[in-house]
């Protein structure tokens, strides 16, 4: 807004600061900031009153000090004689892997219930709607509750799987017990020898992104299309295979086995965080349905109309014209999902899941007495994880950007 | 051309369609089993509601409903329901009203219901263009009768904050008539200066010339689901002009007020409510000076709103960056200030865009409403585990769980039904 005002004739007067609109906006800042310090300044002194009432001084110190205290899930090396700073970071991890894997399976669970909800087929259609709905009106703390609780309470105890006639048995044949202590799932054992298998892998990665651009060229010079998808796929699983062979099957499975009162081998995951990983995965499906449906919805008929006026087969009028526009609506959204699945993985402290929160903010809060520190370390964790997932989808946004006038 | 011994001279009558193309047959032909993929779609579908029906449809139909006890309730179930899988429904019969009301005393339940009957009312001009528009001035003092009714005390406290908005009035009033700028500061002072100084003080004084009160209710006594209403509502109606102030702030052309918005809304945005509920209940002693404290649930409230304006704020932006540059200078060209631009153009036609993203707002305050079992009230959520920890009705989780999702499922669902009759309603285009 700009206000076209006659030069100054006279000279400057105080009212001015406010009626002039040259000089108001500067004013108000001033003013704004003035009061934003005064009132930051005051909370620190308050603060720093507080803390010497108490006989408490601001200090990170105590990070480095031995834990005492056990967590039952981690991905790296902890123990009680840990540090807080490792107890933390084992909390941090926990966080990442909930979030992380809840974003993969969310991803799925939201783009299959979206599609299918726009199905010609009604009974699905309405069943996703069922799900969808369910979902996104009840708390996701209710949900992580309800299924703990289906885990622990609708599930066998791991003596039911003893005996000659025992009343539960392994699923998947005998590889896989889901009991109320968690379900037990065969585990990989590397022997030597393995690793070439995976650098083997590795490198089929990275020969299917080369085919992919061979045949890129390849159709825009000739015209000609490969049966892309199979190809991949036979790069993807041979030559690994093949390796695997070779080097005569260097990894194998361990399956987990009832010893006494409880199952060994195998990898053990617990309850905790398979109610919290499922809860969160369905619950931010829901929303990813809506937002790839609204996606979907936002391209006109008129595009796949003109498509197939071109010619084009459905399946490639999807690849091709739909998803790509669809895409752009969908990401956003998508991304600010991940953002909200990541900050409600903290709600982990309902089921006893050991993330950051149970760690920094929970267990060592209560240990150290560090309110004030722990709770700002953990703020601060959490927003930078959040500001580089928003950062992840600024740049993206801004790489898909309709270029406007 | 003697051939043609026959000729048709009338015509046929149209026939049916065949059997396979009309009713019922063609519907199910179309939308259930068009292609060897819809087939397998269709077929796994009703396999998965035959799965849920049968384990729950006997479940629910043979739930007990009066015992006392979940032993009672297994007896009931092998004697009279011959063992089949029941619900034991009758944790709701005897506990429903903890569920509800939270420790709320108990002969005093028609204060909460009160309160909700008459939300209603005031939520009907808000809602519905057809109610009576003199309903607004209800609208106005329905939050200090709710609190009144709610936390109970003299009646005078919440009259006394009320009057604070009477005194801003008129100081404004007197002072207009000298200078229009120190009449807008003196008339955000001086309610500041009734509340903190004066407004116990007079209330003291009222109640003991006319003693009006209500048995006074602690807030560590309510929970259930009023302390999800109380908050949901508290949060739902200040995030918003919160929210729109933020948003204004954020695409103000001033560097200052703009960087402070930015911010705000980054860092709430970024840190999970909970962390802020952990503030308020263990930092919020350290910022503040010694001896001043908030109640909890007032605590809870602020920092369920500051978290709500921060998302509603972002949504508004969106739509106000989805109006036309012309809106803006129209409204200029027009000669209008910036506030009354903003009043008459650009925030009715913004806020009807976002609609549907700000009730999706409301509707996730509400239900994050249930994360203050976290800092010790007990709302629904709670009061399950605190059922269950009675040795009667130990065991007991479906039912209560079904019972606070429904709750939770039948709010939600119509506020999010209502924004899109909204939308439908307030739609301008062709």
């Amino acid at each position: 807004m700009t206000t076209l005002t006659d030069p100054p004739t006279e000279s400057f007067r105080l009212s001015q600061l406010i009626y002039d609109t040259r000089y108001r906006s500067m004013t108000i800042q001033v003013v704004a900031l003035i009061g934003f310090v005064s009132l930051f300044a005051w909370l620190i002194s308050n603060t720093v009153t507080n803390l010497e009432a108490l006989g408490k001084d601001f200090d990170f110190g105590f990070l480095s000090v031995r834990a005492g205290y056990d967590i039952n899930q981690r991905l790296v090396e902890y123990s009680s004689d840990s540090t807080h700073f490792r107890a933390a970071y084992v909390g941090f991890l926990n966080t990442l892997l909930v979030a992380f894997l809840g974003c993969i399976l969310a991803t799925i669970i939201g783009v299959t219930a979206g599609v299918l909800r726009l199905s010609k087929n009604w009974l699905t259609a309405r069943l996703m709607t069922i799900y969808v709905e369910s979902f996104r009106n009840i708390p996701v703390l209710l949900w992580i509750i309800a299924f703990f609780a289906v885990l622990s309470e609708g599930t066998p105890a791991p003596r039911e799987f003893r005996g000659e006639n025992p009343a539960a048995s392994m699923m998947l044949n005998d590889s896989m017990a889901v009991t109320n202590r968690g379900t037990y799932i065969p585990t990989p054992v590397w022997e030597a020898g393995s690793i070439i298998v995976v650098i083997t892998f590795l490198l089929s990665l990275l020969g299917i992104w080369a085919f992919g651009r061979y045949s890129k060229r390849r159709q825009q010079a000739t015209g000609d299309i490969l049966p892309n998808f199979w190809i991949k796929l036979a790069i993807f699983i041979v030559p690994a295979l093949l390796m695997f062979f070779i080097m005569g099957r260097p990894i194998s499975l361990d399956y987990p086995a009832l010893k006494g009162f409880n199952f060994a081998g195998g990898l053990h995951i617990r309850n905790s965080f398979l109610a919290l990983w499922l809860a969160l995965s369905f619950y931010t499906g829901s929303f990813i349905a809506e937002s790839v449906r609204a996606g979907i919805l936002a391209i006109s008929k008129g595009q796949t109309e003109a498509s197939y006026a071109l010619g084009m087969r459905p399946s490639r009028t999807m690849n091709l014209v739909i998803l790509p526009q669809a895409l752009r609506v969908i990401i956003p959204p998508l991304i600010s999902q991940y953002l909200n699945l990541t900050k409600n993985s903290s709600l982990a402290i309902a089921v006893g899941y050991m993330d950051l929160r149970a760690t920094l903010g929970g267990t060592t809060l209560n240990i150290t007495g560090r309110e004030l520190e722990s709770m700002l370390l953990m703020m601060a964790i959490y927003l930078v994880i959040s500001l580089s997932i928003s950062g992840v989808m600024n740049f993206y946004n801004n790489s898909v950007k309709l270029v406007g006038r | 051309m003697s051939d043609f011994n026959f000729v048709r001279t009338e015509m046929l009558e149209a026939k049916e369609p065949p059997l396979t193309e009309r009713g019922v047959v063609k519907w199910v032909r179309e939308n259930l089993f068009s292609g060897w993929f819809n087939t397998i779609l269709t077929l796994v579908s009703i396999y998965v509601i035959y799965l849920v029906l049968s384990s729950i449809l006997p479940w629910l139909v043979n739930g007990i409903w009066i015992a006392d006890s979940l032993t009672q309730c297994r007896e009931i179930r092998d004697t009279v329901n011959g063992g089949e899988p029941s619900a034991c429904f009758a944790v709701l019969t005897a506990r429903w009203h903890q569920l509800v009301f939270g420790f709320f005393p108990q002969d005093m339940y028609w204060r909460p219901i009160l309160a909700f009957i008459l939300l209603f009312v005031a939520l009907a001009p808000v809602l519905y263009d057809a109610a009576p528009r003199k309903l607004f001035y209800f609208t106005a003092v329905y939050p200090f009768l709710m609190v009144w009714l709610i936390w109970g005390g003299s009646v005078w406290g919440p009259v006394m904050v009320a009057a604070g908005f009477g005194v801003s009035y008129l100081a404004y009033k007197l002072v207009a008539k000298f200078s229009e700028l120190a009449a807008t500061i003196i008339a955000l002072i001086a309610p500041i200066i009734w509340w903190l100084f004066f407004s116990g003080a007079v209330a003291g004084i009222i109640q003991s010339v006319i003693p009006i009160s209500l048995y006074a209710v602690e807030s560590k006594e309510l929970g259930g689901f009023l302390i999800s209403v109380v908050v949901g509502l508290a949060g739902i109606s200040l995030s918003l002009p919160l929210g729109v102030l933020l948003a204004l702030g954020r695409q103000s052309d001033m560097f200052i007020v703009k960087t402070m918005c930015v911010g705000f809304i980054e860092f709430i945005r970024g840190v999970p409510l909970i962390t802020l509920l952990f503030t308020a209940l263990l930092l919020l002693n350290y910022f503040l000076p010694k001896g001043v404290n908030f109640d909890v649930v007032i605590r809870v409230i602020i920092m369920v709103t500051l978290f709500s304006a921060a998302y509603m704020a972002e949504t508004i932006r969106g739509g106000l960056a989805a109006l036309p540059k012309g809106q803006y200078e129209a409204a200029d060209s027009l000669g209008l200030d910036y506030w009354q631009a903003q009043r008459l153009i650009i925030m009715p036609q913004a806020l009807k865009i976002s609609i549907p993203s700000i009730v999706g707002i409301f509707i996730g305050l509400f239900k994050d409403t249930t994360l203050v079992i976290f800092i010790g009230i007990s709302e629904m959520l709670g009061f399950t585990n605190a059922i269950r920890a009675d040795t009667a009705w130990n065991g007991v989780y479906w039912e209560l769980y079904i019972f606070v999702g429904l709750v939770f499922w039948i709010c939600c669902f119509s506020m999010s039904r209502y924004s899109q009759w909204l939308e439908r309603k307030l739609q301008t285009e062709h």
